[in-house]
């Protein structure tokens, strides 16, 4: 298959990256842009890890096309901290909580709940759970992660006022 | 608690937490060397063959291929026990599972890696597949894994303590039943991945590996690969998760390293999610009986507990874990008879290892089952029968396990009051349920495989002006926190804070050796080393520091970065003020601490006989946990839902205690998959049938229940700083207090997992009947 040259948004910026029809999305973030945030547990959509937002809504990177990313906004965790690199305040939640453990599902996770709290920014404990039930974590039992999202909810609610 | 702790004891952010969130944290399958090549495996299509040939001509004249090897290049076998070592890097001359590696390539890219793999022709000579270990041990003489063990058994051994045949006879109640636990796999979220650069001038190879073990995978490098160990470096970057299935070495870290070496080059491996199905290393499926006899008072007398133990093909962590699972019968109740008879069986499956809690997770199950349905028997709560018979501090077993620390009752008492689960057992409408259980891990020992007697960690501490404080020590952080802990307690050592630590860790050339990250000894063994390194570092100071003052150095304590004088509080002088003049005129200043467990022998204290294999690993501590479960289970679905977790647990003084209750929250759901929802399952031609996370079901957020945690006031005098494991405890009692919640809820005891919604609607429909 013949490569192209492609223009991707990601965070805010355009890259230019030679692809394959047929190259997913978390491979060229990973291996052309250099965006090695975006993780990769499964390669089959079951996991995750490799959440990114398109367009704010939360897609697996890893069954995704990246030529279907065109003219899209995407956004990778590398995204979230400020212009100065301070964290998101969904990041410092799951920090502050000790949401993190080995990391490995923690960019997905963190991208999805961004995703939910921009939605709606107080989210019932169940929503929060459907929102993140494609995201597995084998390490924190899920716990401090629901709570980290709810605490962020709570945060930019108020924020907001 | 030791409550005039200042640095240990508090809840502090992970340090690596940061860098995770924003996905700086550099994983091995993250990175990328000049010149980098890809590895890739070709895996049996069959269980059990004969390797006839292999043709691999046409793959290294794929445009791209630089490189391909075959199980003969490297026939050196490798193992986590030496006793027992049979694994290859590559299959030599037979396969005993689907999905071993049969040859390994090196490509440009990973593209032309895989299709280099289907241009490669493997010619098999099929064998009989066995998957069950009762079939193995009865067509032996037919079928045979494994040319040294004729009877498909690793290995067996019968332990005996006191006189259990004749205790029974004079025992008021006894029950005897079998139980039965499933093939589970870790499912870490992050797959294996190895990053091997051999150095042609210097001879020299570094691998980047995402493992638990880093000085045991430089070990088994160094007798696969023929090199010595100092021209070995093994780093360990971020990991993905381990819980015991990267505590050993995988094959892609060895056909990194042979295919790197062959090529002169870098080459990454990183394994697909089947392929870390395919190479397993998950729990052992186990086939018990066990029978305990009580008193007519409810003490119990003895136990008698057989166990065959589905080995899969290859002998890995599995001689530890059989002597683990007779081992762990012994605690925490006062066992003042027992019998275990076990072995570890051959067959053709991805072969069985250590996984969170090993060993003490299939015993556990069947004992406090048996002791929840005998408390009926007896006509008295489980809670009484298990207080009743539960440890105290000072405890010895009759195997000579010692138990210098315990506040397991007080863990039982906690759960029972705060579930309220008196109020409820037995009082539920039908279909709720509430069931308890206890458990314990040991905690600070390891077995040096190798039958050295080398301490287990050497922990080297490093100050002067320019670094502050460095902690080097080749513990891996595998995402359970050890270098935020080991942090914790330098900086209580030392009397400065947390933040002022750095640590340098995972690196088998900048660390010093610890043997790895299993076997919940890090924080134990870890913070004694770090003690006595600290003391040696503080006598010092003391001495400049009292010069500088004008008093003695053993009047004076360090503090929240400061000397001062116990006596006379105005003498007082800053700590960087004394590692200022320290530095500058003596220069940088180390202390080095090491640790090694205890030995003691596995005696049977009634006769003074030694048993073989009854303590492995004498460890100085335990920890323990209690679980309340409270389930509910739809009738009509069979689908049981957890409701509520109440557990308390016992980790001595927490270091960290946000971190305690990570490890604790961890722990519940890990095992709840493996009561609930996980099992792999095989073909007839030992084929994996559901080696993706899609088909193998691990919980997800939807299955969380409200969990309740406490750790109990504890601190064991034993213990530097008080502290015992928190990883590992936690996970024994959730199987069985699952089991014992589904009986109250239904009034079906069941010994099988997992407890799948078929299992329960046919139970049901059994009962009616």
């Amino acid at each position: 298959m013949k490569k192209q040259l492609i223009q991707l948004e990601i965070n805010d910026l355009i890259y230019e990256v030679p692809v394959n029809p047929r190259d997913l999305l978390v491979d060229v973030l990973r291996k052309k842009v250099g965006l090695t945030g975006t993780k990769k547990g499964c390669g089959q959509g079951d996991c995750g890890a490799c959440t990114v937002l398109i367009d704010g809504a939360p897609v697996l990177s890893c069954i995704t096309l990246a030529v279907a990313c065109q003219g899209k906004k995407i956004t990778t965790i590398e995204g979230l901290a400020d212009a100065q690199g301070n964290l998101h305040p969904i990041q410092q939640s799951f920090m502050d909580h000790g949401a993190v453990q080995c990391g490995f599902c923690t960019p997905g996770m963190v991208l999805t709940a961004k995703a939910l709290l921009d939605r709606d920014p107080s989210p019932t404990e169940t929503e929060i759970k459907r929102s993140i039930a494609g995201n597995i974590c084998r390490c924190t039992g899920y716990k401090k992660i629901v709570e980290a999202i709810a605490a962020a909810g709570a945060t930019s609610k108020v924020e907001v006022q | 608690m030791n409550r005039r702790f200042t640095q240990v004891g508090r809840s502090v952010p992970r340090v690596d937490a940061p860098a995770k969130l924003k996905g700086e944290a550099i994983y091995t399958g993250d990175m990328v060397l000049p010149g980098m090549a890809y590895g890739k495996i070709k895996r049996s299509i069959y269980a059990h063959a004969l390797i006839k040939n292999i043709d691999y001509s046409k793959a290294l004249a794929l445009p791209g291929v630089l490189a391909v090897i075959t199980g003969d290049e490297a026939p050196n076998k490798w193992g986590i026990v030496p006793q027992t070592a049979n694994e290859v890097a590559l299959a030599v001359g037979k396969v005993r599972f689907h999905g071993e590696g049969v040859a390994a390539v090196a490509a440009i890219d990973e593209e032309t890696a895989e299709a280099a793999l289907d241009l490669i022709d493997v010619e098999y000579e099929p064998l009989p597949v066995i998957l069950d270990p009762f079939e193995s041990m009865k067509r032996a003489s037919e079928v045979c894994i494994h040319e040294d063990a004729p009877e498909n058994i690793l290995h067996a051994a019968e332990q005996l303590f006191g006189d259990p045949d004749k205790a029974f006879e004079s025992c008021a109640y006894i029950l005897e039943k079998e139980f039965h636990t499933s093939y589970v796999n870790h499912a870490f979220l992050e797959p294996h991945t190895a990053l091997a650069s051999f150095d042609r001038q210097s001879g020299k190879l570094q691998l980047w590996s995402s493992t638990q073990v880093p000085h045991y995978l430089h070990r088994q490098l160094s007798i696969v690969l023929e090199m010595p160990m100092s021209k070995i470096r093994v780093t360990v970057p971020a990991v993905g998760g381990g819980f015991g299935g990267k505590g050993e070495a995988s094959s892609a870290d060895f056909c990194a390293a042979l295919l790197s070496r062959k090529i002169g080059k870098p080459v990454k491996m990183t394994f697909e999610r089947s392929e870390v199905f395919a190479t397993n290393k998950g729990r052992h499926p186990c086939h018990m009986k066990m029978k305990i006899g009580l008193d007519k008072d409810g003490y119990i007398q003895a136990v008698d507990f057989d166990n065959t133990l589905d080995g899969g093909a290859y002998a890995g962590w599995g001689m530890v874990v059989m002597f683990y699972t007779a081992s762990m019968i012994h605690l925490p109740y006062k066992v003042p008879n027992a019998r275990a008879r076990v072995r570890r069986v051959y067959t053709n499956k991805p072969t069985c290892g250590a996984m969170r809690g090993l060993g003490g997770v299939q015993p556990r199950f069947a004992m406090e089952c048996l002791l929840d349905e005998m408390a009926e028997i007896v006509g008295i709560s489980p809670y009484e029968l298990k207080m009743k018979n539960a440890i105290e501090s000072g405890y010895r077993s009759v195997s000579n396990l010692y138990v210098p620390h315990t506040e397991y009752k007080k863990c039982l008492q906690t759960a029972v009051e705060k579930s309220g689960y008196l109020d409820k057992h037995g009082k539920l409408p039908f279909g709720k349920g509430i069931g308890l259980a206890g458990g314990y891990y040991i905690s600070g020992t390891a077995y040096t495989l190798y039958q050295a007697y080398k301490p287990h960690t050497t922990v080297l501490i490093r100050v002067d002006t320019e670094g502050g404080v460095t902690l080097h020590c080749a513990a891996a952080d595998i995402g359970q926190g050890c270098n935020t802990v080991m942090a914790q307690m330098a900086a209580e050592a030392l009397g400065v804070h947390f933040e002022d630590v750095h640590v340098v860790s995972g690196d088998t050339e900048l660390g010093t050796f610890d043997l790895g990250s299993f076997a919940s000894r890090l924080t134990y063994a870890a913070g004694a080393a770090i003690l006595e390194a600290a003391a040696e570092i503080n006598k010092k100071l003391k001495e400049v520091a009292a010069g500088m003052l004008g008093c003695r150095a053993d009047q004076l304590e360090i503090k929240d970065r400061r000397f001062y004088s116990i006596f006379e509080s105005r003498k007082a002088i800053d700590w960087e003020k004394v590692v200022d003049v320290y530095t500058n005129t003596v220069g940088t200043l180390t202390g080095i601490g090491h640790f090694s467990p205890p030995r003691l022998k596995g005696i049977d204290l009634s006769r003074g006989v030694r048993v073989q294999g009854a303590n492995i690993g004498h460890s100085p501590t335990f920890g323990f946990s209690s679980q309340i479960w409270e389930v509910d289970v739809d009738l009509e679905t069979g689908k049981i839902r957890a409701e509520k977790v109440t557990e308390a647990g016992d980790c001595g003084q927490p270091v960290n205690p946000m971190s305690v209750d990570g490890q604790v929250e961890g722990s519940i759901m890990f095992v709840m998959g493996q009561a609930l929802y996980e099992e792999m399952k095989l073909g007839p031609d030992g084929r994996m049938l559901n080696a993706s996370l899609h088909d193998y079901k691990v919980p997800t957020a939807m299955e969380l229940p409200e969990i309740d945690t406490t750790i109990v006031d504890s601190y064991d005098p034993t213990a530097p700083f008080g502290v015992k494991e928190s990883g590992e405890g936690p996970v024994q009692p959730t199987i069985p207090a699952i089991v014992n919640a589904v009986y109250d809820a239904i009034g079906v005891r069941f010994t099988e997992l997992p407890i799948t919604p078929e299992k329960v609607l046919k139970a049901l429909k059994e009962k009616k009947a």
